[in-house]
């Protein structure tokens, strides 16, 4: 009876398993499935947004130039014959853009015609022609093909970014404008070449002329605050929470107010660097070392915890080794926890860092979401940074700048990818197993 | 040791930057709208070689106002800019900080447009019709009642069978004052039900714009706007005139009250809804700070904001000769504000 009533059980058991069996696979596969779905979600998503930002952006390394027959002419440049640099320098150099297009499109424009020849040259032509005779003295009063930076309305039409129908209505380019266009293309005049001026201007009002160069300084100045303010400051509070505090209450609240600092939004910080440094401090207004302070103040945190989640990987036996050899305690952190924890510390750093790099709403309390043209020399001078750059050339209204900004957000990210790269070989290289 | 040496280092430079050193650069605010002409004007000057090229913040005409009027001293700005006057409240928190010499200059005009994006309906707009489509409570029947319009042929059969959907800038723009100011006070004060009502009233029943969703208003900038009415053709913008200028193979602007907005129409003050530009000049700093009486003359200059300056092909509507004029020769001669 008893053994009856074993075997039933035992095969009912196997029955309801191997029932079960199915639904269990299934299930397993089912939350695969989803796993696999979600992570194929965030690549195609991740994979629009690279795609248009690199569709959008690639143009802007890219500048269209116009090749002119440029005369020196003495009698513009240097009427006296006195060579004085000083003149040289003070010259009417567009006079020399303009004289060349009305001898190579229209030799008899009236004014009108004249202005909207000299709309199809960048009036950044004239400082090219300036620099180029004060490097060689000797093209005064000779005749050269110079190639000259088109304007961004031309580059425009050149790229195919605006409509060039002629005789349609919106163009950004009048009838006349298209026609002499043309002509400069049948006569191989136009060139599409390399945009160095987007990697060693500043930034301008003129999307051709404009750089962001002065932003990548102003990030690179920025950065360095953040980085010799908030490691030192980080690591030395990780190694005495982790090391050396008592655990009571006082230091539980710290560790809370630490992970609640984590989370809080950047444009708070903002508002204190306001507060404290510029209000308080008196220190100058869209300086990197302002913006870098505050920065320093947001990684602060994320360095904080991950040193100490690189201190509490140490496994307590090297302490003890250490110990038992008869280090102090300042000894075991200094010769072997500490060494030990770097890699996991500097992986953290370099995170925060990469954070501080693409923060805008910080620094617009600042006073850095400003326009400067001028490159900074040191922490002390305004300057803009990456994202800032970004945000402005996003809002302004010439077509060229949509260009730009992608160009802009491409080098951003290079740049961020660049230092998550370094982040995981640190990682890699000096990872130690116990 | 490396990091002792680095937090003496930072410590060092803390301390150095608190010791204030004398300002050498031009600082402006203000306006997003006189922004892109306050730019143009910095960069020229820079390019002079004499003076570093000013640095130029968009804070919006009231953020500006805030700034320039906290204080006279290196940390406080030298000129910001704005999309309408200077208020009575602004000119007395200025004076109660010792702001006290303050130069108008009226750099020209700007016009305030509906657009949408092209192929869309094409719209004839009158005040009243932007008035009767955007305002919060309108009369209807002889008392004033939340608006009921939902589309744009409710207000008048002429007009698309579309829902009425406008984007606006947001209330800490200039722009936006200048709408409530030339579009919808105007309109609203002819109502007959409008004209009965005391001052207060009237203000209050003027000023204010729909919440349930028809206007939307936009803090960004005109290009989120632009884009948004690009995504919708039937959907309005309103936007400065300078920005259509750049985009005429997107966008078109509505006519108003019978007139299309271009540099003609808007200098000669046939197209309605247009207003001038300023910027403030703190007299106090223009002898601490190089370069801002030459800022001055820069942008004052007749190649700068003449008819056939650089600033018109930034989308400036350049001032009548006479007032250009009289403008020149105020900001050379530093003149007080005269309200």
């Amino acid at each position: 009876m008893t053994d009856m009533a074993r075997t039933n059980t035992a095969a009912r058991t196997a029955q309801s398993v191997s029932a079960r069996l199915g639904r269990r696979y299934a299930a397993e596969r089912t939350f695969r499935l989803l796993g696999l779905g979600a992570l194929l979600i965030s690549l195609g998503f991740l994979v629009i947004l690279l795609s248009s930002i690199f569709a959008k952006g690639w143009t802007g390394f890219i500048q269209t130039q116009v090749a002119l027959e440029i005369t020196f002419d003495t009698q513009v440049i240097d009427p006296e014959g006195s060579r004085d640099p000083a003149a040289l320098d003070t010259a009417d150099y567009a006079a020399l853009v303009r004289s060349a297009l009305s001898l190579r499109l229209a030799p008899e424009a009236d004014r009108g015609a004249r202005r909207e020849l000299t709309a199809l040259i960048s009036t950044g032509a004239a400082n090219q022609l300036r620099h180029m005779l004060a490097a060689e003295p000797d093209l005064m009063g000779t005749t050269h093909t110079v190639w000259l930076t088109a304007s961004d309305k031309l580059d425009m039409v050149i790229k195919g970014q605006v409509p060039r129908q002629v005789g349609a209505e919106g163009n950004t380019l009048s009838d006349r404008q298209l026609g002499w266009v043309s002509a400069l293309e049948t006569g191989g005049n136009i060139r599409k070449a390399f945009n160095t001026t987007f990697f060693t201007a500043g930034d301008s009002r003129e999307p051709e002329q404009a750089g962001i160069w002065g932003a990548v300084v102003g990030s690179f100045f920025s950065l360095a605050v953040t980085l010799l303010v908030s490691f030192p400051l980080g690591v030395a509070t990780a190694v005495y929470l982790e090391e050396f505090a008592p655990t009571n209450r006082w230091t539980n609240l710290i560790e809370v107010n630490i992970n609640n600092l984590a989370a809080v939004p950047s444009v708070v910080f903002g508002l204190l660097g306001l507060a404290v440094f510029l209000n308080l401090f008196h220190m100058p207004r869209s300086a990197p070392l302002v913006g870098g302070l505050v920065l320093a103040l947001i990684c602060l945190p994320t360095i904080i915890i991950a040193g100490r989640a690189a201190l509490k990987a140490v496994p307590p036996s090297i302490r003890q080794a250490a110990a038992g050899l008869g280090a102090s305690r300042l000894q075991v952190v200094v010769h072997h926890v500490l060494p030990l924890s770097m890699p996991g510390m500097l992986t953290g750093t370099i995170l925060g860092m990469a954070r501080a790099l693409g923060e805008t709403a910080p620094l617009l309390m600042i006073g850095m979401v400003a326009f400067i043209v001028d490159i900074p020399k040191g922490p002390l001078d305004p300057a803009a940074v990456l994202p800032v750059q970004v945000y402005l050339w996003a809002g302004s209204s010439e077509r060229a700048f949509v260009e730009k900004t992608s160009a802009a957000i491409i080098v951003l990210l290079l740049f961020l990818v660049a230092m998550n790269m370094v982040a995981i070989m640190l990682r890699k290289k000096f990872e130690r197993r116990w | 040791m490396l990091s002792r040496t680095l937090a003496v280092a930072a410590l060092a430079m803390v301390a150095t930057a608190g010791a204030a050193q004398a300002r050498d650069q031009i600082r402006i605010v203000g306006s997003s709208t006189v922004y892109p002409f306050s730019t143009a004007v910095a960069e020229q000057f820079g390019k002079g070689g004499k003076f570093k090229t000013p640095v130029v913040e968009s804070t919006g005409t009231g953020g500006g106002m805030r700034l320039f009027c906290s204080g006279v001293g290196e940390t406080f700005p030298d000129i910001t800019n704005a999309s309408r006057r200077i208020t009575t409240s602004e000119l007395e928190a200025c004076a109660k900080n010792g702001v006290t010499g303050i130069t108008e200059v009226m750099i020209g005009y700007d016009g305030i447009v509906a657009i949408n994006a092209k192929g869309g309906p094409k719209f004839v707009l009158t005040r009243d019709q932007m008035y009767k489509a955007t305002a919060k409570d309108i009369p209807v029947g002889g008392k004033l009642v939340p608006n009921p319009y939902k589309s744009w042929s409710d207000i008048d059969p002429s007009l698309p069978k579309e829902p009425i959907l406008v984007y606006g800038p947001a209330p800490n723009h200039g722009t936006r004052d200048a709408y409530v100011e030339l579009v919808l006070d105007p309109a609203c004060e002819k109502q007959p039900e409008i004209k009965a009502l005391d001052k207060d009233a009237k203000k209050k029943a003027c000023q204010a714009v729909r919440e349930d969703g028809a206007w939307v208003e936009v803090s960004e900038n005109y290009t989120v706007i632009q884009q948004k009415i690009t995504a919708n053709p039937a959907a309005l913008g309103v936007i400065t005139f300078s920005y259509i200028d750049q985009n005429a193979d997107k966008i078109q602007a509505a006519t108003m009250d019978g007139v299309t907005a271009s540099f003609e129409t808007i200098a000669s003050g046939k197209y309605p809804v247009s207003r001038p530009l300023f910027f403030y000049v703190k007299k106090q700093h223009a002898g601490m700070v190089p370069g801002i009486k030459e800022y001055l003359a820069e942008f004052t200059a007749e190649k700068t904001w003449g008819k056939e300056g650089y600033l018109v092909d930034k989308g400036l509507i350049a001032a009548p000769d006479a007032q250009r004029k009289e403008q020149a020769a105020n900001a050379k001669n530093l003149g007080d504000l005269k309200m």
